[in-house]
């Protein structure tokens, strides 16, 4: 081992991310980093993954953070190799997922000079990153690198981003174990017992009770998920999940109602509407929840367990806020119910559940399946038969085929459900999917995509070859941006305003013009075929179905609605009393 | 149900930060950024030792919203330490101002006068001008250069509030 301050800065961060646990890293070269990646070049404990833009870098390390819990590491160039991850970054802020992505930048004494690739990196993602640093001294870089990685992962996890000057990186100093470094950034993470004797209290006498759940439980970790999975059956009351939070229970569980929100199930939201008391765990009250905030879940009180503090009283005022990490908190909860030995109420209980079977019974999911058109419904139903017994991990990218996904597909694991929910990012799923497949070599990995959003980030199917990652991407084509065409169908009047892509590419011949494998299906009993012909490849593939083209997303909560004015299909008479704009629905 | 009252109070908020490159940014992008409203801003360095600055925000909102403001304060990771002066208790508030009046005549001494009504002291003169110091609460300052207005206000340079809380506690 060399005299330690004889390191120099490029291998000081190496060594630091080792100490952090990284194992791969996902990146684009450039004049700025040259010096890291010399270092790479010459050690084989850290991988890299070569992506072919560096938006992808991000959400494949998004992937990777996701689907194991860990920190995603991203290394970038100065200029437009950071400007490029942005959008990664804004994605993984509003989703809470941990990354720590590695900038280049000038020089130090050229900062602020518009020196060649110079961007003020800093400057253009505090908004968009949990924080940030500039190095400017090669002694505080592995402080700094440690610092990072506590603030990605600790509190409500995010992307953490770190600048890095050429010369800081090639100068020479003395590296710190991550022992040595004692971080002030300590957020809390038990929760108020008094709150939470208060809250176990509600949720026994309650009548007609709902869990809420979001991605914070997922976020919390396998223990948060197991504890909630407990606490809900040992009630034995019902339970919804947000996007984010698909998979935190489990979807085949009778006590599961399906998804809430905008595209819920008619029985999640008739029972959040309904509901006297909700228990939001690790939920956000976000505005695709809700729909409209003066007739959200109107007679309830409120009881909402968030690790952060400003998501509490936020856009719904509560009654019993509890700060902390949802695994303690959840822990807490089943040792104060078990302690006061709590009973539900047995009789409002049924009566409650009757209600929600009726709910049921509409069968809001339901679809008319046709002989002729591959009915994109029928195509995710599909997907999830054939492959489920291989606990897949599913990606999406953003629009109609990412609702059709959350609805139809049942997750039974956290961990195995990775979409853009916060931003709604194009192009997320198939660097996502890469990231998976990097973490988890011998995994099936699908990312259901559009034809326009895989066209967002399609350059990676050059990453997925050349690294020999045997994605599985199944676009439903449709023809059209499907999420635009249905609002422009339901709120503005028919007029397909540039939704309609009158021109894409052979998807199959694509496919194999990144030696990749193409398949198709244009029948409805052509899908079987594909979808098992695509698992037994153990390659890339993308299968084109084409899909129905004018099949929408229901049932849906038409912007200023509330969770009981869902448009449950095409026929649906509601649908003639289309909310306003005005108050904070918008798709864009 | 959500937002039952929206009555709109002004409050004066103690934020102890890190006094490294970039803090004060962060602070003033979260009110650009989510649309708070900022009416005076004050920073500067009070711990030497610790690398402490104290910033004193003066802003206005619904309850809801001044208690969101707080909350995304406390989540800045450079943030140590959030109070609400207003609600926490009573406090003290003063500001700065240095008001340069020029004028000649009944007008010149007509601002001296006040200038001693108000307690304010000369601190340059010249035959046609003068620069007074005002310290005191905001009204206080805001009735001084209202007076001085007519009999020749030319500039004015204000700190903005710095606020503490009364009684022997710290933040």
């Amino acid at each position: 081992m060399a005299h330690h301050d004889t390191l120099n800065g490029a291998e000081i961060l190496l060594k630091a991310l080792v100490d952090q646990g990284v194992e791969v890293i996902f990146g684009y070269p450039g004049g700025a980093v040259l010096p890291i990646y010399d270092e790479l070049f010459k050690q084989n404990r850290l991988r890299h993954v070569l992506v072919r833009h560096e938006q992808a870098a991000v959400h494949a390390a998004e992937g990777y953070a996701r689907s194991t819990g860990k920190v995603g590491c991203v290394l970038v160039t100065s200029g437009p190799g950071a400007t490029n991850a942005v959008t990664g970054l804004a994605d993984a802020l509003c989703d809470s997922v941990p990354l720590v992505c590695l900038t280049g930048q000038v020089p130090t004494h050229l900062i602020g000079n518009d020196a060649f690739q110079e961007a003020d990196i800093t400057g253009i993602t505090r908004p968009c990153t949990k924080h940030n640093y500039l190095v400017k001294d090669v002694n505080d870089l592995a402080r700094t690198v440690h610092e990072a990685f506590h603030v990605a992962r600790s509190g409500r996890p995010g992307p953490v981003l770190i600048d890095l000057p050429k010369d800081v990186i090639q100068n020479k100093g003395e590296y710190q174990p991550p022992s040595r470094v004692k971080s002030k950034y300590k957020p809390q993470v038990k929760g108020d017992l008094k709150a939470i004797e208060k809250a176990v209290e509600m949720i026994a006498h309650a009548k007609r009770p709902m869990f809420y759940v979001g991605g914070g439980v997922i976020n919390s970790g396998p223990a948060a998920c197991q504890l909630l999975t407990q606490f809900v059956r040992m009630t034995g009351y019902p339970c919804t999940l947000t996007l984010m939070g698909l998979g935190a229970f489990p979807g085949s569980d009778p006590l599961f109602l399906g998804m809430l929100g905008m595209h819920g199930t008619v029985e999640a939201n008739m029972a959040m509407h309904g509901c006297d008391v909700m228990i939001n765990i690790g939920a956000r009250f976000d505005d695709r929840v809700t729909g409209k905030l003066d007739g959200f879940a109107p007679n309830s009180k409120k009881i909402h367990v968030d690790i952060d503090p400003s998501s509490i009283n936020k856009n719904v005022a509560v009654d019993i806020p509890i700060v902390g990490d949802c695994a303690h908190i959840l822990e807490d909860m089943i040792k104060v119910w078990k302690a006061k030995q709590y009973r539900v109420d047995e009789k409002a209980l049924k009566s409650w559940w009757g209600k929600i079977e009726e709910w049921r019974g509409v069968d809001c999911l339901s679809f008319e399946t046709s002989g002729k058109l591959i009915k994109p419904q029928y195509a995710i139903q599909r997907i999830y038969e054939l492959t489920r017994h291989r606990n897949p991990y599913i990606c999406t990218e953003v629009g109609q085929h990412q609702m059709w996904a959350a609805q139809h597909l049942k997750f039974d694991l956290p961990h195995h459900w990775l979409t853009s929910g916060g931003l709604g990012t194009m192009g997320y799923g198939m660097p996502a999917a890469m990231g998976v497949q990097m973490a988890h070599p011998d995994a099936l990995v699908i990312d259901i995509a559009g034809e326009s959003s895989i066209q967002m980030n399609i350059q990676e199917m050059a990453t997925l070859v050349q690294h020999r990652l045997p994605v599985k991407i199944v676009i439903l084509n449709n023809q059209y941006m499907g999420m635009v065409r249905q609002w422009q169908e339901l709120i503005h009047g028919g007029r397909y305003s540039e939704s309609h892509m009158t021109h894409h590419p052979d998807f199959v011949k694509l496919a194999e013009a990144f030696g990749a494998v193409g398949l198709r299906a244009e029948k409805p009993g052509e899908v079987d075929g594909v979808i098992k012909e695509m698992m037994a490849v153990d390659r890339p593939v993308i299968v084109e179905m084409r899909t129905d083209a004018s099949e929408n997303v229901f049932p849906m909560i038409m912007p200023g609605m509330s969770h009981n004015e869902m448009v449950l299909g095409p026929e649906d008479k509601s649908r003639d009393k289309p909310g306003s704009e005005q108050d904070g629905m918008v798709l864009v | 149900m959500t937002k039952a009252v929206e009555e709109i109070n002004r409050h004066t908020i103690a934020v102890l930060v890190d006094n490294e490159s970039g803090a004060l940014a962060r602070v003033v992008g979260l009110f650009s950024g989510r649309g708070y409203n900022i009416e005076s801003l004050t920073v500067a360095e009070v711990d030497p030792r610790e690398k402490l600055s104290r910033i004193t925000i003066v802003t206005s909102g619904t309850a809801m919203i001044i208690e969101q403001i707080k909350n995304q304060l406390r989540r800045l990771v450079p943030v140590h330490k959030v109070h609400d002066l207003t609600t926490e208790g009573p406090h003290v508030s003063r500001e700065l101002a240095l008001i340069k009046v020029t004028a000649n005549g009944e007008k010149r001494v007509e601002s001296l006068r006040i200038a001693d009504i108000f307690r304010a002291r000369a601190i340059d003169s010249t035959n046609e001008s003068f620069v007074f110091e005002v310290v005191g609460a905001t009204e206080k300052v805001d009735a001084f250069i209202k007076l001085m207005e007519p009999l020749g206000l030319s500039d004015v340079s204000r700190t903005g509030v710095v606020a503490i809380a009364r009684g022997p506690n710290p933040i």
